[in-house]
């Protein structure tokens, strides 16, 4: 088994192909969408293939030390062009092909007139812990 | 087995091991175990006397303890030594721990999960659920806690005000896991009012009945938030209204107002409305003055603003909006809300999705978003 990280961008992914702002879709299609995810997880929860999901709020900012008895530097918020990261989905898979075609589903979660809306997932794998026989 | 029973006893035998000399963290460890112990055999084996029970094998436990780390003995000989503490009411060696769990030494969170587990006797995994962490980060924060307070004496009063704070964060913190933190928030302000007279403590109790007496309305079968206006009263607990408005009624005449009774009127003046339109909003309106008068909170005078908006109308909340700070939470949907009452929908729209972008949960980022769809859809 393999973790995969399936992140989910604000900005910085490439244009999804059903690309409308959420606010202008019906509340309807909102709660379609909402529902599409909550189902999508409980169905990985139910194959033993779920292991984590968040969302992370648009507000952020960087920040680095800024050297000894100086209070660390802030940059941020982030400006508009910056990739920004919306949440994250880990699972747990028996391969890449698996983590991909889950990944394909979770962006065909419906939009706009509720289509799908093709957004671009990026997929990541966990590096793991060194197997224990290497010869 | 009825693990009320269990739970309320925790804090009363962690109480007994402490006035017969027991340090406060190795005793809250032997009782934890006592509590499993418990689990394992009152099924089958029930005892006549369960806190005598407990106490027994607790204080097995912390002799165990003691024992088995050489290094304690010192520690030991002290315990055998010291003459046992006066007489005391369990009740008091109860109230001690309210104090001690919610030391003002501690950080809120330390603070929340020692109550929880010591007060509360939930388990450390129990805790841990609830907040969403590791069981192994729960129990690091449960045991720095205990060893931040092991040096405070559990013979003078604490204040109660830090005790209700905490009590308050662990009732608003949400509803997640197995255990059902509000309920249990309840059931620890109830036993706190048993033991202290005082109307902030009635004033907490009856504030938390009525907002939980509203939870059945207040969501979707989807997780969705349904906004104040929108609930189905019908769907109102109005056992638990009758009893926070009792509660908050024999506080209220005491003339000691507090924090916690303003908000409780506040939440009784909705509870007391059969439809939206029925609400008082002139009184909620003069509690709020209270509320602000009483805290200097922002918090309390945005939603002062959004209350006067309706007892006087859009304009009239937006002029008591605009003398806040807009960086406060939640300004920008209060905003939005006052300028569609005002029948500024494509304003209203506008703030809705920049309201959507600074919500710290996703319930109400999604509850914000469909605001801006709707009126997005209504305008189109």
């Amino acid at each position: 088994m393999t973790k995969y990280l399936l992140l989910k961008h604000y900005r910085g992914a490439p244009t999804a192909v059903n690309d409308v702002p959420m606010d202008r879709w019906t509340p309807d299609e909102v709660s379609a969408h909402i529902q599409y995810m909550n189902d999508f997880a409980a169905r990985l929860e139910a194959t033993g293939e779920y292991v984590d999901g968040q969302a992370l709020s648009p507000e952020g900012m960087f920040v680095r030390y800024d050297g000894e008895g100086r209070p660390p530097v802030t940059d941020g918020p982030f400006p508009e062009t910056k990739d920004l990261i919306a949440g994250w989905m880990v699972i747990d898979v028996e391969d890449h092909d698996r983590a991909v075609e889950l990944a394909g589903e979770l962006s065909a979660a419906p939009g706009a007139g509720g289509e799908p809306i093709h957004e671009w997932l990026e997929v990541r794998p966990f590096l793991t812990a060194p197997p224990t026989i290497t010869e | 087995m009825d693990d009320t029973l269990l739970r309320t006893l925790t804090p009363r035998v962690i109480g007994v091991l402490c006035r017969r000399g027991a340090d406060f963290a190795t005793a809250e460890d032997a009782v934890q175990e006592a509590l499993l112990e418990a689990v394992r055999r009152w099924p089958h084996d029930p005892p006549r006397d369960p806190q005598g029970w407990l106490v027994t094998v607790a204080w097995r436990k912390f002799l165990d303890a003691v024992r088995a780390d050489m290094s304690r003995r010192r520690r030991e000989e002290q315990v055998e030594a010291e003459p046992p503490h006066g007489p005391g009411a369990a009740s008091d060696d109860t109230l001690r721990l309210y104090f001690l769990c919610t030391h003002p030494t501690l950080t809120p969170s330390s603070a929340v999960a020692l109550t929880l587990r010591a007060v509360g006797g939930l388990s450390t995994r129990q805790i841990a659920q609830a907040y969403l962490v590791p069981e192994a980060t729960m129990a690091q924060r449960i045991s720095r806690a205990k060893r931040a307070v092991s040096g405070v004496r559990l013979d003078r009063p604490g204040d109660v005000t830090t005790v209700l704070r905490v009590l308050y964060l662990v009732f608003n913190e949400g509803y997640t896991g197995d255990v059902d933190l509000a309920a249990e928030a309840i059931r620890l302000t109830r036993e706190l009012r048993a033991m202290v007279d005082a109307p902030e403590v009635s004033g907490l109790l009856a504030l938390m009945l009525l907002h939980h007496a509203r939870r059945p309305a207040r969501t979707r079968a989807d997780g969705s938030l349904v906004p104040l206006a929108e609930q189905d009263r019908g769907q109102w607990d109005t056992e638990l209204i009758a009893e926070g408005v009792e509660v908050l009624q024999a506080a209220l005449v005491r003339d000691r107002l507090g924090e916690y009774q303003a908000q409780a009127a506040v939440a009784a003046l909705h509870a007391d409305a059969r439809t939206v339109a029925e609400t008082d909003w002139v009184q909620i309106v003069e509690w709020y003055d209270e509320l602000v008068r009483l805290t200097e909170n922002p918090v309390a005078r945005l939603n002062r603003a959004v209350a006067v908006g309706e007892a006087d109308g859009a304009r009239a909340g937006m002029a008591a909006l605009s003398e806040l700070d807009p960086g406060l939470p939640r300004f920008t949907a209060a905003a939005a809300y006052l300028h569609e009452r005002d029948g500024d929908r494509a304003t209203a729209a506008r703030l809705y999705a920049q309201a959507a972008g600074t919500a710290t949960s996703a319930a109400e980022r999604d509850h914000l978003t469909r605001q801006a769809a709707r009126l997005h859809v209504e305008r189109a």
